[in-house]
């Protein structure tokens, strides 16, 4: 279906060649997933089927793409709309039209099918996504995992050959996320359709997969997902148990490993770690937070003590970063109160609340306008009145070795997240409050945003981050409180909330029971089994 | 009649009738009876949809209209003489203001004509008004030529994008608070402008990206010569129409030039739009159709414009001192005006509907 040959790319400006001498044929009817760390080129590889690289980013494509057998190197993304559908990163971006319809609709002009089919197609495609309930609603007023749904739909009504879709699960919670890839898995199995996706949550899609794209350093292998884990860099814990088994062939599902893994009850369990904490610093109690007549979040109670770490959960909309705004006072509470160290961050000046509770929000990027690194960090120090070099001391315990001159917008998603969380650890607060943390980075990335925190911790802070990241979640908190509705529906030790509940249960948990929650448990365990 | 909604377009048509017709008299029954056909077709014939709802707003500016139009005489005066109705205190201005009077006596004259005034300038709005109220702004957009397509989308992704940039000023102006004091003035605005042109500049990259790979755009298939005479013709039509214009607008002009070259115009550029259309490959989902009930609306706003364009001086603009008169041929296009309350189909009502 897809043939890519000596494929090599080279953004304009660059020395190097993003991707170089790519080799890659993909069937019909295959689920593909296509891997790598950030910025290895992954969307840069999915625009190269559809045309958008390189005729809509620029620079230079050398060798030869074709799909359905025909070389597409010189056609325009807008020509090949009825042969490749693309869905890119923000569903809510991409969107042409308001109502949902007229959206599912808007490619079928565009390719001037005549009215009978567009209106036969539009109602097929309703019901293939499930989604004939919103037909009249607003784009704007779906939740993630609609739109997303709808994006897919949009590209699906003009009956595409091939499915290209870049991230679409990343900024969905768990539940929605598998909605979308199970309809992803049933257009598959019904349409027939070749789909290629790329996801840095790995483990999400890697049970529908066919096959495996890696790319690494420009280079592309693909294989079979079994055979090319083996070794590759980027993987979801199940694979890092299954290595650290040495179980062959790896498990792919969680109902592989659990079968698998009957002869790991010898090990002794993990014995919950009693962090060394301090004494309560934020104090939230009976905090209600309403937008008009919808009520956002419901006097809620939380109490974090220094050096812990506390896990905000919940579906998209159910309070998560309510809560966190209003905990720093400079969102809007309308009742309840809430204390650091006995002070309310909302009461006093705003430089006083954030030397209190510093927020690091969703779009981390609004806090960044200035140039440079060096003038950011510069400006951080003035504003929080801090001496000269505290930003950038802060600076390179999080991410060492950033270029002073280097633009904000040209570091990657985790150097600009330290950036950010250096520029607001300028005013020492106590608490620290992350609201999603972990979008956009991969593995790697995230095991550095958790050393960061850690280091947080040890110095005392308290921490309260608001994520869908189950994986991240299970690694580095000692407390999880899960939202419902704005409402605090079950609260305790990570181990025993995230066990409990089967859409945040991480993988480990889920082949091994609890309390198990990492991959690093297990490895402790069986060091601890051999040395005694 | 089963219910559905009418084209965008008959009901602007048959405001703008309306509109024409408020335009040309100063006449208060008669801008009252033209208010009252419009907000009767506006009553029986809206949705539940959010423009539908705007009709209210409308209102409101036309009663601004005419307290500030009947204020202005008050304060202003005018005509001196004419039963007074009651005296200020005149200010007395400087020599350099001569011919203008604040305050002082306020004649019935004074009041009435700017009452009339305000009251033209207030059912014209009311008229724009129920057109806005009737038809979905978008469906309008939509119903475009084809060869003006292109333009309707460029309008749909302005009007989506004001919103998104609203949006993102207010999660920036909140982040802001999130980083020491604001300073003011130009760092200020410089700390929102940013964060907010990147976000915007993304979501076009984004949005560009995702209509190309969704076929926007895709090449038609005119070769060279009829690319250039689709040009010529738009030309030709859009010259001819500005020497119409020119000439019906300059009295000095001769009068022969007017309607020949606006009609010819008119013609030229509208083949000049088939001839653009025909290349397009495009067709569009759920078109309007254009049936009776659209001729009917339409010829009922032609029919109460043409009607008040050809009444007579004395009814059209009565001198605020005498009693304004009526017709029966004036009454009967009134009625006409109203008509669409009935010989339209009713919409479809669908709660959070919005198409």
């Amino acid at each position: 279906m897809i043939e890519l040959r000596n494929l090599s790319f080279t953004h304009d400006g660059a020395a190097e060649p993003v991707l170089r001498d790519v080799d890659l044929s993909i069937d019909e009817g295959e689920l593909v997933l296509v891997a790598g760390r950030t910025g290895s080129g992954k969307s840069t590889l999915l625009g190269t089927i559809n045309g958008l690289t390189p005729h809509f980013t620029g620079g230079t494509l050398s060798g030869e793409v074709l799909v359905a057998g025909r070389s597409i190197r010189d056609r325009a993304p807008r020509d090949l709309a009825d042969l490749v559908g693309y869905v890119g990163q923000d569903p809510l971006a991409g969107f042409v039209t308001e109502v949902v319809e007229d959206e599912l609709a808007y490619g079928m002009e565009q390719l001037g099918l005549d009215p009978g089919t567009m209106r036969r197609r539009v109602e097929e495609t309703l019901d293939l996504l499930g989604i004939a309930d919103l037909r009249s609603r607003a784009l704007r007023t779906l939740s993630g995992g609609q739109q997303q749904r709808v994006a897919i739909g949009a590209v699906l009504a003009m009956h595409p050959r091939v499915l290209v879709l870049d991230e679409p699960t990343s900024a969905l919670d768990p539940i929605a996320a598998e909605d979308v890839l199970g309809t992803l898995a049933r257009l598959v199995d019904d349409l027939g359709i070749t789909v290629i996706v790329a996801e840095h949550r790995m483990e999400r899609v890697i049970p529908f997969a066919d096959r495996l794209v890696l790319i690494e350093d420009g280079r592309v292998r693909d294989g079979e997902p079994q055979h090319v884990l083996v070794d590759a860099p980027v993987a979801p814990p199940l694979i890092h148990l299954g290595r650290l088994l040495d179980w062959d062939p790896l498990p792919l599902s969680v109902r592989e490993a659990r079968r698998r893994a009957r002869d790991l009850a010898q090990f002794a369990p993990p014995v919950a770690a009693v962090p060394d904490l301090g004494d309560v610093v934020l104090n939230v109690a009976g905090v209600t937070v309403r937008y008009g007549s919808t009520v956002a979040v419901r006097e809620v109670d939380l109490q974090v003590r220094s050096g812990e770490v506390l896990a905000l959960m919940g579906r998209n909309g159910s309070g998560k970063s309510s809560l966190l705004w209003a905990v720093q006072g400079a969102g809007r509470r309308a009742a309840g109160t809430v204390q650091v160290d006995g002070v309310d961050p909302a009461t006093g000046r705003a430089a006083t609340a954030r030397a209190l509770v510093g927020l690091v929000p969703q779009t981390a990027s609004d806090l960044l306008y200035l140039e440079t690194v060096a003038a950011e960090c510069a400006t951080a120090d003035q504003q929080a009145k801090a001496t000269a070099g505290a930003c950038r001391t802060w600076l390179d315990r999080l991410a060492p070795g950033l270029p002073d001159d280097r633009h904000p917008r040209d570091l990657s998603e985790g150097q600009r997240l330290a950036l950010v969380l250096a520029i607001v650890l300028t005013s020492r607060p106590r608490v620290i409050a992350l609201d999603e943390p972990t979008r956009g980075l991969d593995y790697a990335g995230k095991h550095q945003l958790a050393q960061i925190v850690r280091t947080l911790t040890a110095d005392g802070h308290a921490v309260v981050l608001a994520t869908h990241d189950v994986e991240f979640v299970a690694q580095i908190a000692d407390r999880v409180a899960v939202l419902a509705e704005g409402e605090v529906v079950s609260a305790g030790a990570a181990a025993d909330v995230l066990a409990e509940s089967p859409a945040f249960a991480p993988q480990v948990t889920k082949v091994l029971g609890a309390p198990w929650l990492t991959v690093d448990q297990v490895a402790a365990a069986i060091s601890t089994g051999r040395a005694s | 009649m089963t219910p559905r909604d009418l084209h965008p377009g008959a009901w602007w048509i048959w405001a703008l009738g309306l509109a024409t017709s408020a335009s040309a008299t100063t006449n208060p029954f008669i801008l009252v009876l033209i208010v009252l056909a419009a907000v009767a077709v506006v009553i029986a014939r809206r949705t539940e949809a959010p423009w539908a709802l705007s009709f209210r707003l409308y209102v409101y500016l036309a009663l601004l209209i005419i307290t500030v139009r009947v204020a202005f005489r008050i304060v202003f005066g005018g005509i001196d003489d004419g039963v007074v109705l009651f005296s200020l205190p005149q200010i007395p201005l400087p020599d350099l203001a001569a011919g203008i009077q604040l305050l002082g006596p306020v004649t019935r004259t004074d009041v009435l004509g700017g009452l009339y005034d305000g009251m033209r300038l207030a059912a014209i709005v009311l008229c724009i008004g129920a057109a806005n109220t009737l038809a979905n702004p978008r469906r309008l957009l939509a119903s475009l030529p084809p060869a003006l397509y292109e333009l309707g989308t460029a309008i749909v992704v302005a009007l989506s994008v004001f919103p998104q940039l609203a949006e993102s000023v207010v999660r920036v102006r909140r982040a802001r608070t999130l980083r020491g004091d604001p300073g003011r003035g130009i760092g200020a605005l410089r700390r929102i402008v940013v964060p907010v042109m990147e976000d915007a500049l993304d979501r076009s990259m984004a949005l560009a990206a995702g209509m190309d790979a969704r076929g926007y755009g895709r090449a038609g298939t005119a070769t060279r010569g009829e690319r250039r005479t689709t040009g010529l013709l738009m030309l030709g039509g859009l010259v001819g129409l500005c020497i119409g214009v020119y000439a019906l607008l300059d009295q000095t002009a001769p009068r022969w030039l007017v309607l020949p070259f606006l009609i010819g115009g008119v013609v030229i550029a509208a083949v000049g739009l088939v001839s653009a259309g025909r290349r397009v490959q495009r067709t569009r989902y759920r078109p309007d159709p254009w049936r009776a009930a659209e001729f009917a609306t339409m010829a009922c706003g032609v029919a109460i414009a043409a009607v008040l364009l050809t009444t007579s001086v004395g009814v059209a603009y009565p001198w605020p001192d005498d009693l304004p008169q009526l017709s029966i041929p004036l009454l009967l296009a009134v009625a006409v005006a109203a008509a669409p309350a009935f010989v339209t189909p009713p919409p479809v009502l669908d709660a959070g509907s919005a198409s």
